[in-house]
C-alpha cells in the first residue's frame, strides 16, 4: 500500500482519497488550453483541520499540493504541473454566516456562487453580492482569490477588494485569519489591522484560503438590464464615463461579438439598473438612456435596445459551442477603459488571423476606474490543431495586454513570466523572499508565479 | 471499437464541464446529479462521466472497473439535460447509455450490472425470483387477469416482487376497482419491460423484451395500458413505438387525475398531513408530467400540499434510476441521494412525502429508516394516499 495514499485516507476518508486512472485523469486537465498534468492523488477534504493535515503531510513527504475551486479559470491555474496532491475544496460548502445588518457573508471556501445566490434569494431578498460572469459553479473564494469581478464592480470594484477577511491554511500547516475577525471582533472589516494581502492574486501558491467574508450589498426589488448599441468602437470610452457619471448603473458591460453575424463589429453596451419602485426605475432609465445617451440617438451614432426586467444569469459557456467544440478561453486584463478601441480593434484581428470568431468583452470596474477587458478564443476540443491556434492567439493577446499598457488577469504560466520579466526588481525580490518565508519547502502549486 | 464508430463521436468533445448539470433550477447546491452529489469527485459529475467516455473510446485510459462504476453510477435522472445550457444536452444521458452499450459489448460491466441482466433473461425480472411469484401481490384482491377489459394495468418488477411496492400496487388496484375501472392484469404472464435494460446499454436484450411485449399485447387485443411506475410508463410510451407497439399509455396518476375530475373518485375524507410530492424522473423530467401527482393531492381534503426546494423539472433523483435501483452503487452512505431527498422533505416541514414510483416508494422508505426520521415522515404512494382518502 503506497504510505502517502494511507496516510491521506487516514485524514479525509477512503471515499474523498484517490489514486486510480479516473481520477487522476480527469483533474489532469484545466477547462482551457493548458496542457494536461495529473496529479499523484486526489483528495476532497471537508474540514480546514483535513487541509492542515494533508499540507503537514505533504511538507513531510516533499510533495506538491494543488489547490482547486471550481476549476473555472481557464488559465491552467489548478492544473498539478509538477503532480503531488490536488485538493478539491468544494465538499467544504457551509455557508457559515449571513449578518443581514452588517451586509457580509462568512463562507467556507468550497461555496459556489450559485449557492450563495440561491441562499440570498431565499432567506435574505434584500441582500445580493457581486456575481461574476463565470458559470454558478465557480467558487466565491475561488473568484476572490484571482481578483475576480461581479456585476457590482462598476459601483464596488473587484470582488478582492469586498473581502472583509480570510481564514487561511498557510504552506506549513499553520492556520491564520486576517481582519477583523483575527482579533476575535467578527468578520466585518478588512481594516484597519496591518494589510497582510499575502493569499489574493497569487493561485495558491501561499497558502489555502478555508473561509472568507464578502461584502453583500442592497438588493433591490426590481434589477433589470438595458441594452445600447453603438456603431463605432471609438465611442465606448466617453459613453462609459457619462455612465459612470450618473452613478445610477450597477453594471455596464460593453462587448462585440461575431457571433450573431447581424450583430457583428456592433458594439453593445449592457447597463444593469435597480429600483425599489417604479417611479425610482423611471427616473433613473430617464436619466440614463434619454438625459445621457440621448445625445448619441440623435447624432445617429446610437440606439437604445431596450430594458429586460430580469437579470438573465450570463451563459458565457456558451462560447464553448462556437466551434461546435467544446472549448474556449479567454485572456483577460485590467486595463484603462480608453483602450477599448484599440482593445477591440487588434483583438479581432488576432481572431481573423487565427480564424476564430471574434468575441470582446470589457466589464467597467469602479466608477471608470479601469476595465477587465477579455478577449475570447473559442476552439474544438476534439482537433489539436485548433486548440493550437487558440492557444497562439491567447499569447499573443497575452503581448497584446501590456503592449497595450494593462495587466494581465489571471494569467497562466505564460503571462506569469511576461509580467514577471517586467516586474519592478524590487517587488521581486519581495514575492521570492515572501514565497521562501512562506512555503520554505516549495510545495504550493509549483509552477505558478515562481521568482526565479 | 474505433472512436469514430462510436455513435456520438461527433459529439462527446463538446461538453465543457462549466457544471450547470450538478445544480437545481434555483442553484440551491451542486448535489442534483446523483453521483455527484454521492461521491463530490468531478469524475462523477456529467462532464466528468462524459470526459472519461471519451478518453476511454480513444484509448487514453484503460477500461477498469472503476470507470465502469462511474458510469453505471449515472441514474440518467436528466437533471444534466435540464440544466445544460448547450445545445447537445438533450443527447447527454444518450450518450453514457451508448457508452454502456460499448461496454456490454466488450462484455465490461460491473458484476451487479451482469447480474442485473443475467436475472432479466433468465427470469424475466432483475430479482432473479420465479414468474410463478410474479402475479402472487394480486391474491385476495378481486384483480382479474386481462380478458379484453379497457386497461392492461401493467406492474412492472418492482410492483410485482418487492414487499413495499406490492403494497401499493394492490393498493391502486382496489382504488381502480373501487372506481369502477376496467382493468386486467397479464400475472405470471408479465415480463419485463425492460426500461433499466435499455438504459444499461443492453439493446440486444431489451429490443427482444420490447418485441415480446409488443406481441403479447396486441395478441390479446390490449390498446390501452396504465403503468403502475413511471419507467414502465416512459418506455412503452416512447421506445415501444419504434418496434411497432403503439398503444395508449398512462402513469396510474393520469388515470386517477380523470377519475377524479370525472367525480368517479370523490367525497375524499379528510387526510391532515402536509404532504410533499417527490417527482419521479421518469413522469417529470423524461415525460414532463408535473401537475397530474399535484392535481390528485390537492382534492384530496386537508391535505396541505408543499413544495420541496428541489421540485418538478428541479427535483432530486432518488437514486434508484438507470438501474441502480437494483445495482445500488449510490448507497452506503448519508450523502446517498435518496437519503438527501428525505432530509430536504423533513426539512421542508413535510410530514408525508408522496410518490408516484415504485422504486421511489422502496429507496425513500429505506432511506427514512436510515436516516431515523419514522417518527416524523412516512413515504406514502400517490395511489395509498387515495385509498385513504376514499376509506379502503
Amino acid at each position: 500500500m503506497d504510505p502517502i495514499y494511507q496516510a491521506l485516507v487516514d485524514i479525509a476518508g477512503e471515499e474523498y482519497v484517490s489514486n486510480q486512472p479516473e481520477e487522476l485523469y480527469i483533474y489532469s486537465f484545466d477547462l482551457g488550453t493548458a496542457e494536461p498534468c495529473r496529479p499523484h492523488y486526489v483528495v476532497s477534504p471537508r474540514t480546514t483541520k483535513h487541509i492542515q493535515e494533508i499540507v503537514r503531510l505533504a511538507n513531510k513527504e516533499s510533495i506538491p499540493v494543488v489547490p482547486l475551486g471550481g476549476g473555472l479559470s481557464l488559465a491552467g491555474l489548478a492544473v498539478p504541473l509538477k503532480g503531488g496532491i490536488l485538493l478539491d475544496l468544494k465538499r467544504m460548502d457551509t455557508i457559515i454566516e449571513v449578518n443581514e445588518k452588517a451586509r457580509y457573508a462568512v463562507l467556507e471556501c468550497g461555496v459556489s456562487q450559485g449557492q450563495l445566490t440561491s441562499y440570498l434569494e431565499k432567506h435574505h431578498p434584500h441582500l445580493t453580492h457581486s456575481e461574476p460572469g463565470a458559470p454558478p459553479a465557480a467558487t466565491i473564494a475561488g473568484n476572490v482569490a484571482i481578483h475576480g469581478q461581479g456585476d457590482l464592480a462598476q459601483p464596488y470594484g473587484f470582488n478582492s477588494d469586498l473581502v472583509n477577511g480570510l481564514e487561511v491554511v498557510l504552506p506549513t500547516g499553520e492556520l491564520c485569519c486576517f481582519g477583523s475577525i483575527a482579533i476575535g471582533a467578527g468578520w466585518f472589516t478588512n481594516h484597519p489591522l496591518p494589510d497582510i494581502g499575502l493569499f489574493l492574486g497569487w493561485s495558491g501558491t501561499t497558502g489555502i484560503i478555508t473561509k472568507v467574508s464578502i461584502r453583500l450589498f442592497p438588493a433591490k426589488r426590481i434589477r433589470g438590464i438595458g441594452t445600447f448599441v453603438l456603431e463605432h468602437e471609438d465611442l465606448v470610452p466617453e459613453v462609459i464615463f457619462k455612465l459612470t457619471h450618473t452613478q445610477m448603473a450597477e453594471d455596464i458591460v460593453a462587448y462585440s461579438s461575431a457571433i450573431p453575424p447581424f450583430a457583428s463589429e456592433l458594439q453593445q453596451i449592457t447597463v444593469n439598473i435597480s429600483a425599489d419602485s417604479e417611479k425610482e426605475l423611471e427616473f433613473k432609465q430617464e436619466i440614463i438612456w434619454d438625459d445621457t445617451l440621448g445625445e448619441y440617438i440623435s447624432r445617429g451614432d446610437g440606439g437604445y435596445v431596450g430594458f429586460s426586467r430580469t437579470l438573465e444569469r450570463p451563459q458565457f459557456s456558451k462560447t464553448s459551442d462556437y466551434k461546435k467544440g467544446g472549448g474556449f478561453e479567454y485572456v483577460g486584463s485590467i486595463m484603462p477603459i480608453d483602450r477599448y478601441p484599440e482593445c477591440y480593434r487588434k483583438g479581432r484581428e488576432i481572431s481573423e488571423r487565427h480564424g476564430i470568431p471574434y468575441t470582446v468583452t470589457g466589464r467597467c470596474v469602479g466608477a471608470g476606474h479601469c476595465m477587465m477587458f477579455a478577449w475570447t478564443y473559442a476552439f474544438n476540443r476534439a482537433d489539436p490543431e485548433s486548440i493550437k491556434q487558440a492557444r497562439e492567439a491567447l499569447h499573443e493577446t497575452d503581448d497584446l495586454v501590456l503592449e497595450l499598457g494593462g495587466v494581465i488577469w489571471k494569467p497562466g504560466t505564460y503571462g506569469q513570466k511576461l509580467l514577471l520579466d517586467r516586474l519592478d526588481p524590487g517587488a521581486r525580490e519581495l514575492m521570492r523572499k515572501i514565497k521562501k518565508l512562506l512555503d520554505p519547502n516549495g510545495i504550493m502549486n509549483p509552477g505558478n508565479w515562481e521568482v526565479a | 471499437m474505433p472512436f469514430a464508430d462510436f455513435k456520438y463521436a461527433d459529439l462527446i468533445h463538446r461538453c465543457f464541464r462549466c457544471g450547470y448539470c450538478k445544480f437545481p433550477v434555483h442553484w440551491e447546491d451542486v448535489n442534483n446529479c446523483p453521483p455527484y452529489a454521492r461521491f463530490r469527485m468531478e469524475s462523477y459529475s456529467c462532464g466528468g462521466r462524459l470526459w472519461l467516455t471519451r478518453a476511454w473510446l480513444n484509448d487514453q485510459i484503460d477500461w477498469t472497473e472503476h470507470l465502469a462504476e462511474i458510469l453505471y453510477s449515472c441514474t440518467t435522472c436528466k437533471n444534466c439535460v435540464v440544466k445544460c445550457p448547450l445545445r447537445f444536452n438533450v443527447d447527454i444521458v444518450n450518450m453514457i447509455v451508448a457508452a454502456r452499450g460499448e461496454m456490454v459489448e466488450a462484455g465490461k460491466v460491473p458484476p451487479a450490472v451482469k447480474r442485473f441482466l443475467e436475472n432479466i433473461e433468465l427470469y424475466g425480472n432483475p430479482y432473479g425470483e420465479s414468474k410463478d411469484k410474479r402475479g402472487q401481490w394480486v391474491d385476495g384482491t378481486g384483480v382479474e387477469r386481462y380478458h379484453g377489459q379497457e386497461y392492461l394495468y401493467y406492474v412492472g418488477c418492482t410492483g410485482s416482487y418487492d414487499a413495499r411496492a406490492q403494497q401499493a400496487a394492490r393498493t391502486l388496484a382496489t382504488v381502480m376497482i373501487r372506481a369502477g375501472v376496467s382493468f386486467g392484469i397479464l400475472g405470471t404472464e408479465e415480463n419485463c419491460d425492460g426500461n433499466e435494460v435499455h438504459k444499461l446499454g443492453e439493446s440486444g436484450l431489451f429490443e427482444m423484451l420490447a418485441e415480446n411485449n409488443i406481441k403479447q399485447f396486441k395478441g390479446i387485443g390490449i390498446q390501452k395500458i396504465v403503468t403502475f411506475s413511471p419507467h414502465a410508463y416512459n418506455v412503452i410510451k416512447n421506445s415501444y413505438n419504434q418496434y411497432g407497439g403503439s398503444f395508449e399509455v398512462f402513469h396510474y396518476t393520469q388515470i386517477l387525475q380523470g377519475l377524479i375530475e370525472e367525480r368517479k373518485i370523490n367525497n375524499l375524507m379528510s387526510f391532515n398531513a402536509k404532504v410533499a410530492f417527490h417527482d419521479p424522473c421518469f413522469l417529470g423530467r423524461w415525460n414532463e408530467e408535473y401537475e397530474a401527482p399535484r392535481a390528485i393531492l390537492r382534492a384530496v381534503k386537508e391535505v396541505e400540499l408543499i413544495e420541496m426546494d428541489k421540485n418538478r423539472d428541479g427535483a432530486l433523483c432518488c437514486g434508484g434510476g438507470g438501474g441502480n435501483f437494483q445495482i445500488d452503487l449510490l448507497g452506503g452512505s448519508e450523502n446517498s441521494p435518496a437519503r438527501r431527498r428525505v432530509r430536504e422533505a423533513h426539512e421542508a416541514g413535510a410530514n408525508i412525502l408522496a410518490v408516484a414510483c415504485p422504486k421511489c416508494l422502496v429507496m425513500l422508505n429505506d432511506a427514512v429508516k436510515s436516516e431515523e426520521l419514522g417518527d416524523k415522515l412516512a413515504v406514502m404512494d400517490i395511489s395509498e394516499i387515495v385509498a385513504r382518502g376514499c376509506g379502503i
